[in-house]
C-alpha cells in the first residue's frame, strides 16, 4: 500500500457529446418515425393531402426563425446521436487503432453537417 | 449437509480446469454428478470434490448469496453457485467456467485483485463534514429520514461478487473502466445525507475511465443477485457528472 497520495484526475469531455447524444436519442425515438411516417408513408399513399408539402409551402416554413431552428435541430441532433453511437461502437468492436482520428472523423462529420444545413437555412433567408 | 435422495438420474458437467503448475493452458474435464432437484451448482461442485476428484478448486463460504465468493460463469452466464440450481439446467449438460474478464488463478477460482483496487480507490466510507465539526459519538448517532436511507439503500445491497464486472463488456475490453459494483458504491455514498465526500469522488466519476466508460449496455443490472442495479447507478452519476461539467466551465479550478 505505496498509494498514500492523491493520484490526478482527467476529467473527460464525454458530457458535451453524451447531451447531445442523448437529446438526439429523445428526437430520434420520438419524432423519426413520426416523420417517416408522414413523408413516406401517408403522403404517398394520400392519406394526407400533397398539396400542405410542395415546395413553395415548405421553402416559407423554413425561412421562418422558428421553422429554420426546427429543421436545424432535426437534423442535427439524430446525426450527434447517430455518429456518437457509432463511436463508440467502433470501440465495441474493437477497432483500437487512432481513436483520436475517429473521434475527429465521426463528430467532425456532425458539426460540419450541422454547419452546413446552418448556412444552407441562413441562405434561404 | 444432508444426503440427497438418490433417484438414479445423473447430470453431466464440464468444468474448465487450470492448474497452473501442470497445465499449459486451461481445459475442459466433465463430471457425472447424481441429479436431485434441490442441487445447487456449488453443492454439485462440492458432491465432485468430496466424491470424484479432489484437486478442483473453487471459492465458496455462505451458501445462502450474502458473502459473493462463489460466483462463475454457467453456461456463459455470470452466476451464484449457491443460487443457481442443476433444476433448472437438467437433463441439458451444464459448463462451469470461471468469472469472465478476471486472470484465472486456479480452476473457478480468479484473480479478484484489480476489482478489490476498484472498489477501494473510490473512497467506499463515509467522510465527514469538516474534520473539525465531526461529530463526536457521545453525541448519539446521525440520524436519518426513510427518505433520505432510500435514496442509497438499493446501491449499498451489493455483496461484491464481481459477477457485473464478468458481464460488462466494457470492462473486459479494458479494464481501466472503474466498473459497475465500485460505481454504484460510489453512488452509495455520495446519494448518503451523512457523507461529505461527493467533491472528491466526482473526480473519480467525470474521468473517461469513472462513467464514461460505460455505454449503458446493461447486462450488469441483469445478472447482479442482489438487485443492485448498478447501470442505473452510473446512469444517475452521469447526470450528476454532466451537471458538475456545466458548473466546472464557469468555475474553473
Ligand atoms: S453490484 Fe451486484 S453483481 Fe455487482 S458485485 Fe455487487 S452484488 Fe455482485
Ligand atoms: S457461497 Fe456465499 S454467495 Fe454463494
Amino acid at each position: 500500500m505505496s498509494e498514500n497520495k492523491e493520484k490526478t484526475y482527467i476529467r473527460s469531455h464525454e458530457p458535451v457529446f453524451w447531451g447531445l447524444f442523448g437529446a438526439g436519442g429523445m428526437l430520434t425515438a420520438f419524432l423519426t418515425p413520426v416523420m417517416i411516417l408522414i413523408t413516406g408513408l401517408l403522403i404517398p399513399l394520400g392519406i394526407i393531402d400533397k398539396g400542405n408539402f410542395n415546395y413553395q409551402t415548405l421553402h416559407n416554413f423554413a425561412t421562418t426563425w422558428f421553422g429554420a431552428a426546427v429543421i436545424l435541430v432535426l437534423v442535427a441532433l439524430p446525426l450527434w446521436h447517430t455518429l456518437h453511437r457509432i463511436f463508440h461502437a467502433l470501440h465495441d468492436l474493437g477497432v483500437k487503432r487512432g481513436r483520436d482520428w475517429q473521434m475527429v472523423f465521426c463528430y467532425g462529420f456532425a458539426f460540419a453537417v450541422s454547419v452546413f444545413v446552418f448556412t444552407l437555412l441562413l441562405q434561404m433567408f | 449437509m444432508s444426503k440427497p435422495v438418490e433417484t438414479g438420474q445423473i447430470i453431466d458437467i464440464d468444468i474448465l480446469r487450470y492448474r497452473p503448475e501442470e497445465d499449459k493452458k486451461p481445459f475442459t474435464q466433465t463430471f457425472e454428478v447424481p441429479y436431485t432437484e434441490d442441487m445447487s451448482i456449488l453443492e454439485a461442485l462440492q458432491h465432485i470434490k468430496d466424491h470424484l476428484d479432489s484437486t478442483i478448486s473453487f471459492r465458496w463460504s455462505c451458501r445462502m448469496a450474502i458473502c459473493g465468493s462463489c460466483g462463475l460463469m454457467v453456461n456463459g452466464v455470470p452466476k451464484l453457485g449457491c443460487k443457481a440450481f442443476l433444476r433448472d439446467y437438467y437433463p441439458k449438460k451444464i459448463s462451469l467456467e470461471p468469472l469472465a474478464n478476471f486472470p484465472i488463478e486456479r480452476d473457478l477460482v480468479v484473480v479478484m485483485d484489480d476489482f478489490i483496487k476498484k472498489l477501494e480507490e473510490i473512497k467506499p466510507y463515509i467522510i465527514p463534514e469538516k474534520t473539525g465539526d465531526k461529530k463526536c459519538l457521545s453525541e448519539g448517532p446521525h440520524k436519518q429520514t426513510p427518505e433520505q436511507m432510500a435514496k442509497y439503500k438499493q446501491f449499498s445491497m451489493c455483496i461484491n461478487c464481481g459477477l457485473c464486472y464478468a458481464a460488462c463488456p466494457q470492462y473486459g475490453l479494458d479494464n481501466k473502466f472503474t466498473g459497475p459494483a465500485a460505481l454504484a458504491l460510489l453512488a452509495r455514498y455520495n446519494r448518503d445525507s451523512r457523507d461529505f465526500g461527493e467533491a472528491q469522488r466526482m473526480k473519480i466519476v467525470n474521468q473517461e475511465e469513472g462513467v464514461w466508460g460505460c455505454t449503458f449496455v446493461g447486462y450488469c443490472s441483469v445478472v447482479c443477485p442482489k438487485g443492485v442495479d448498478p447501470a442505473a447507478a452510473i446512469q444517475l452519476l452521469k447526470v450528476e457528472s454532466s451537471k458538475d461539467y456545466l458548473i466546472g466551465m464557469f468555475k474553473p479550478e
